[in-house]
């Protein structure tokens, strides 16, 4: 028993992730801790796309379920689950049965580099963004094998499309990523890294985000890694694939009920992990903005006291909105719930100003605000943009982004070069 | 954990092996070209697992290079092999290799 | 993985065949990485897992399969094919046996941090010229796949 607990608060103490320390318990308990952040951030994205897409269409949006339709997306998935499972009647069993899953599958395995912190990742793959770009590839094989399995027109275009596509700006991204792993080779021993945690802290090392970096080199890198991120998941504007008018939902039209809730849990999981890469690969990973140039106590202070401040901004939001709440009856049920959710964020607020937690909870706050805001521009996306035809779409992915993503590649590497002549012979 | 064997080198070697006589098994006894191709792919694969594991076995890493440029072989086999069958297809509307007579005297 | 492979040859359905294989192909990746190779396993699962099979099952879906599933599949030399493998499992395992002894038992430790780098040295140095090759096969090979599948030069 002691040696169980020896092995357990061992871990405490060291300054590695789990994975490289070869701690398998604390491996575990991340992984639990991922699954579960990574289930409610996606609950959560259901209900803000819903609410915010509907304000940006100046109507608002789900407001029965719960206190601003807060419980709408618990509703949703008590349908979804309660739903007829139906299987087309000519599809391939044992294939529509495991596409699903292949998608869900590849979605969640890239979480297990995602650096929310120096130590916070599961573990720290010395190949962490190839292990990335590559698991995520094989979600184009479980969309392939859905569109095949159901035996249907529509499905199958959809899923050819859809993977084309997907293939398509693969090539985009892989380039834009490569230009991005260049610069982290601009140190004092001229060796890059391809792990996650490495490329943060040579961002760290060099001063600056690489968004900053060769101005306008790293703007134009990350430029062309938000278009193909955005093609690559599918989502608007470009998801001609599974859009409603176009191929009445394309791939995933014959999947009902709980299978179809596995795709939509894997698309929004998708999102979040390439979110994540180009926050990691441009925006500087979990370190707070200016980490180098105000770096005095005071600016340490400010900085850390944000976390606190925005659960408690969400709190006053609540009560705000519970106040103006209509004073009728049948609304006290409503109130009184958004006056609590209000009060449990308050105290979450309140929590995390103490000093203890707040140093802890420091990077994975950042890493978490930014790709929450690379989610609201993925809302904002689809409330913006018509959609692109589809060979507008492959025209665009081929030749537009490829050529730019070479030319990114070669000035960034001929910069570079001449920097390290230049400044550091 | 005494009574596990150690994995030694001949242990990749005959599971190089075994793929690759599946590979050839698949290669000379099946009638559908798209299969023989896939038993192709299995074969290459035995080969990369050689090359890895003896790569191991002196240290250093010529092994692992070669094998990187196995796998951009194999894509670039692949490419043009689907390509050739899709012409073929378009003419005979089968994917039979025993229909392949055409020279057949 | 030798379930994989036993099934890719077996299936009759080839997309079944495909399927088998790109589990093959991932459990081959698992075994790079058991040989101290991060960085093949990871080449491995972007180009032949997430490339190669995609491209395959392209081409399956677009020859008709209907047919050809209920045809024979095994073709009429199976006897000798099997025969041949035979033999040359024989050899194989006659190899193997004799030359037991030039493995060493305890295999050299493997640092796998600085994998990438090196394999990134030796492939712009001592064979940089090897790798320009290759870049240029797969242009070649892209032009062929192009040319042979067009309908009209």
């Amino acid at each position: 028993m002691g040696q169980i607990v020896q092995y357990i608060t061992s871990y405490l103490s060291s300054n590695q992730t789990p994975g490289a320390a070869g701690n398998m318990f604390w491996a575990l308990v991340y992984i639990m801790l991922v699954f579960a952040g990574l289930s409610v951030a996606v609950i959560a994205m259901n209900w803000l796309e819903r609410k915010i897409l509907a304000h940006m269409q100046v109507r608002l949006g789900p407001m029965r379920v719960g206190p601003h339709g807060l419980l709408q997306p618990i509703a949703d998935a008590i349908k979804l689950l309660l739903k007829e499972d139906i299987m087309p009647a000519e599809a391939d069993g044992l294939i529509f049965w495991v596409a699903p899953f292949v998608v869900v599958l590849a979605a969640f395995t890239t979480f297990v580099v995602v650096p929310f912190g120096p130590t916070h990742a599961i573990t720290d793959m010395n190949i962490g963004i190839l292990f990335m770009l590559g698991v995520s590839s094989l979600s184009v094989l479980g969309i392939v094998m859905a569109g095949w399995a159901s035996n249907s027109h529509y499905p199958l275009i959809g899923a050819l499309r859809s993977s084309a596509q997907m293939v398509s700006y693969e090539v985009a991204m892989g380039l834009a990523v490569v230009s991005a792993i260049l610069m982290t080779s601009l140190n004092a021993t001229g060796t890059g890294t391809l792990s996650m945690i490495g490329i943060v802290q040579a961002q760290q090392a060099q001063g600056e985000w690489f968004i900053f970096k060769f101005f306008p080199l790293g703007l134009i890198a990350f430029f062309i890694f938000a278009v193909a991120m955005v093609a690559e998941t599918n989502r608007a504007p470009f998801d001609l694939a599974e859009a409603e008018s176009e191929l009445t939902a394309g791939f995933h039209t014959e999947y009902s009920g709980f299978r179809w809730s596995l795709f939509f849990l894997a698309e929004y999981s998708a999102m979040i992990a390439v979110s994540s890469i180009a926050v990691t690969l441009w925006l500087g990973g979990w370190l707070r903005p200016f980490p180098n140039l105000l770096n005095n106590s005071t600016w340490g202070l400010v900085f850390s006291l944000c976390p606190g401040v925005t659960f408690l901004f969400f709190a006053a939001m609540c009560f705000y909105n519970a106040a103006r709440m209509p004073k009728h009856p049948l609304f006290r049920i409503q109130t009184i719930g958004l006056a609590g959710f209000g009060i449990a964020l308050g105290l979450i607020g309140l929590v995390l100003f103490i000093p203890a937690v707040s140093m802890r909870i420091q990077d994975i706050f950042w890493f978490s605000a930014k790709v929450a805001g690379f989610m609201y521009l993925y809302i904002w996306y689809r409330g913006t943009f018509p959609r692109y035809r589809f060979d507008q779409l492959m025209r665009m992915g081929w030749k537009v982004l490829l050529p730019m993503g070479l030319g990114v590649l070669i000035l960034t590497a001929s910069v570079a070069l001449l920097q390290q002549k230049l400044w550091h012979p | 954990m005494d009574s596990m064997l150690h994995i030694t080198t001949l242990h990749y070697l005959v599971l190089g092996a075994a793929l690759f006589l599946l590979g050839v098994i698949g290669v000379l006894t099946r009638r559908n070209v798209v299969i023989v191709l896939m038993s192709i792919e299995l074969i290459l694969n035995a080969v990369n697992l050689n090359l890895v594991a003896f790569s191991r076995m002196w240290g250093g890493l010529h092994g692992q290079v070669f094998a990187i440029f196995v796998i951009t072989d194999a894509a670039a086999e692949a490419a043009v092999g689907l390509g050739i069958l899709i012409a073929f297809f378009r003419n005979k509307e089968t994917v039979n290799i025993d229909e392949v007579n055409l020279l057949k005297w | 993985m030798l379930v994989g492979g036993i099934l890719v040859i077996t299936r009759k359905n080839p997309v079944h065949s495909a399927l088998a294989l790109i589990v093959t192909l991932l459990a081959q990746a698992s075994i790079y990485l058991m040989l101290y190779a991060p960085f093949v396993a990871g080449v491995q699962i972007i180009l032949y897992a997430g490339g190669i099979m995609v491209l395959f099952l392209f081409v399956i879906m677009l020859v008709s399969i209907d047919r050809s599933v209920r045809e024979r599949q095994f073709n009429s030399q199976w006897v000798v094919g099997v025969i041949a493998a035979t033999a040359l499992g024989g050899l194989f395992m006659i190899v193997f046996t004799k030359g037991k002894n030039i493995f060493p038992e305890h295999a050299l430790p493997m640092v796998e941090n600085d994998n990438t780098q090196k394999i990134a040295t030796m492939l712009y140095g001592q064979y940089m010229f090897a790798f320009e090759i290759a870049s240029l096969l797969l242009l070649v090979a892209i032009i062929g796949a192009v040319v042979m599948a067009k309908k009209r030069i």
